[in-house]
């Protein structure tokens, strides 16, 4: 019954308008951003190499897909949580404002099975979102731009990576980024369980990852000891990929705190849903 | 019909929060019965079905359906249960088909794309498969919703307020899909409706319910004939002399002539056809006798005392 309700669950998703809205808006974005790299790309990577090239010298394609992939994710990262939480915030909510939630349990499936088979749906959706930004970013960069060395500026400066060393990165990045927008989607089923309205859960999901991002961005040492265990604090942990050499201590931290949050989000769902009364 | 119950309720209660929706439900619907489920609004109809369908847990009480707990049997009773809560939600953006699969795929039966072809001319949809439900009339929906509830071939049929918003030609085609329901499929089905006379046409047993509490449950024509009604009488002529003829005679209250050739009296439902041989032995050409007295006066009365 649970890969029934998931098969249920993925035709929903892909005839709802809305599920689109995000991929549209991402293809828009990166097309945007590409755009505005071919024609203005060495005056904003003159910006950044400006304050080396006393001691530096750029030579080669610096302006390359590699680098291209690297200012779409961190200039997406942040605004992709909304376009996952659109589609996942409305899951269970969405279908109690509908009245389909009612329709939905009066069949001899279990609640649990309802939400774990949005909670699947909801992971492949975000996935599918991730892949199609890592397509967009990645390889239609690289054939727009072409390929070359990566140059990052870090905290700890800058560091320059070998063509041949770059993909592999891009992968793993990849991955933790979507762990990080799982957690966005299992956060924001997680509301939709306590919801009978589809806006609700998609405001809270954000109003949580603004506070959070706020207390992990206050310099306050009262919150010293709370930042390390706030999943804002681990959504840009993609980017220790391109350190060098790579902090593999930190990352395996952050996916760690990513997974727990998860498993507590998901947790919260099942126990909330399980016991809801559906009065809708 | 038989004696088999199908469901047993005993002592339901539910509260929410400092409220009490429902307070001591009890009744038994038998197999082959279509059971009646009365009460005004605020009575606890909803809140009742919305326990048997296990869409809310009730705080005490027991509820049975097919001799299983509910509550521990869940999904093996709703394999057998077909179902419409207040009023049929489709997911809009999708076709009637794309709806009726989505909920055949759950329903705990293999359910065959000819099955739910047949069930959507069964209940006058043919030819509407294709198009998205967000287009649909009220009355189109409410059938749509009656053919989900029986694509799977439930044993039972819940149905609450199932013509509500219907305009009167919709009321009467849900009406005769209930009756055809009872009389090709042989379900049971249990409706709640405000649409009184609904019931009084389409039930052979019922229960009234008001304050979260069971009034009165049985037999329909039992409950109905065991009552005093409004008996009007229409003659051909001798109003006075038939009003005399009558005072006295039947036990129930006081004869009124209403016209030289109208006379209403208060009498016992089962009475009439005895009233109506005296009348015609003692040579009086009776054109008609209405009684005015409705499944809704012995709603009204039951829920008001």
């Amino acid at each position: 019954m649970l890969w029934k309700n998931t098969y249920n669950e993925f035709i929903k998703i892909l005839a709802k308008p809305r599920s689109y809205i995000g991929l549209a808006a991402l293809t828009l974005l990166i097309c945007i951003i590409l755009f505005a790299m071919k024609a203005d790309g060495r005056m904003y990577i003159s910006f950044v190499t400006a304050s080396f090239e006393q001691t530096l010298s750029f030579n080669g394609n610096i302006l390359n897909g590699n680098l291209i992939a690297f200012i779409v994710l961190q200039m997406l990262i942040v605004h992709i949580p909304l376009l996952v939480a659109l589609v996942t915030g409305d899951l269970l909510s969405g279908e109690a404002a509908m009245g389909t939630l009612r329709m939905l349990l009066t069949k001899p499936i279990s609640r649990s099975q309802v939400v774990l088979s949005k909670l699947i749906a909801a992971a492949v959706y975000t996935f599918i979102l991730v892949i199609w930004m890592g397509f967009l970013a990645l390889m239609v960069g690289r054939w727009v731009f072409g390929s070359g060395d990566l140059i990052v500026l870090n905290s700890d400066g800058l560091v320059i990576l070998n063509d041949a060393d770059v993909l592999w990165r891009y992968g793993l990045a990849f991955l933790v980024a979507y762990l990080a927008l799982l957690t966005i989607a299992t956060l924001s089923v997680a509301f939709s369980a306590f919801a009978d309205n589809s806006i609700g859960p998609i405001v809270s999901t954000m109003a949580v990852i603004i506070l959070f991002t706020i207390i992990g961005s206050l310099d306050v040492s009262v919150f010293d000891s709370v930042k390390p265990w706030l999943f804002t604090t681990h959504m840009a942990s993609w980017r220790s990929f391109f350190n060098d050499p790579v902090p593999w201590s930190a990352i395996w931290e952050s996916i760690w705190i990513l997974l727990a949050h998860n498993i507590l989000f998901v947790a919260i769902a099942l126990f909330k849903f399980q016991r809801k009364d559906i009065t809708s | 019909m038989n004696n088999e119950p199908i469901i047993e309720i005993r002592g339901l209660q539910k509260n929410f929060g400092s409220f009490t929706a429902v307070k001591d439900v009890s009744f038994t619907v038998n197999k082959g019965d279509v059971f009646g489920f009365l009460g005004p609004n605020g009575a606890g109809k909803s809140t009742t079905m919305r326990c048997m369908l296990s869409l809310i847990k009730p705080n005490a009480g027991q509820i049975h359906i097919f001799g299983k707990n509910l509550f521990e049997e869940r999904n093996a009773i709703l394999a057998k249960v077909g179902s419409i809560v207040e009023k049929p939600d489709f997911y809009k953006y999708l076709s009637a088909l794309k709806n009726l699969e989505i909920f055949a795929r759950i329903s705990g039966a293999a359910v065959s794309q000819k099955t739910i072809y047949e069930t959507l001319e069964f209940v006058g949809l043919s030819g509407r498969e294709k198009d998205k439900v967000g287009g649909f009339s009220h009355g189109m929906r409410q059938r749509l919703g009656i053919a989900q509830t029986l694509l799977h071939q439930p044993e039972l049929i819940i149905l609450d307020e199932p013509t509500t918003g219907l305009d009167p030609q919709g009321i009467i085609e849900v009406r005769d899909l209930i009756l055809r329901l009872k009389h090709e499929q042989n379900k049971t089905v249990i409706l709640s409706s405000h649409q009184l006379a609904e019931i009084e046409h389409v039930a052979n047993r019922m229960v009234i319910i008001n304050k979260g509490q069971t009034i009165i449950e049985g037999s329909v024509s039992e409950l109905m004939n065991a009552q005093e009604t409004i008996l009007s009488i229409e003659l051909l002529d001798k109003g006075q002399q038939a009003l005399e003829f009558l005072q006295g005679r039947f036990s129930a209250g006081k004869a009124v002539l209403i016209s030289p050739k109208k006379l209403e009296l208060t009498i016992e439902r089962n009475l009439v056809p005895t009233l109506n041989a005296a009348l015609v032995n003692a040579g009086f050409e009776v054109v008609a006798l209405e009684p005015k007295r409705t499944l809704e006066d012995f709603f009204i009365q039951m829920t008001q005392s």
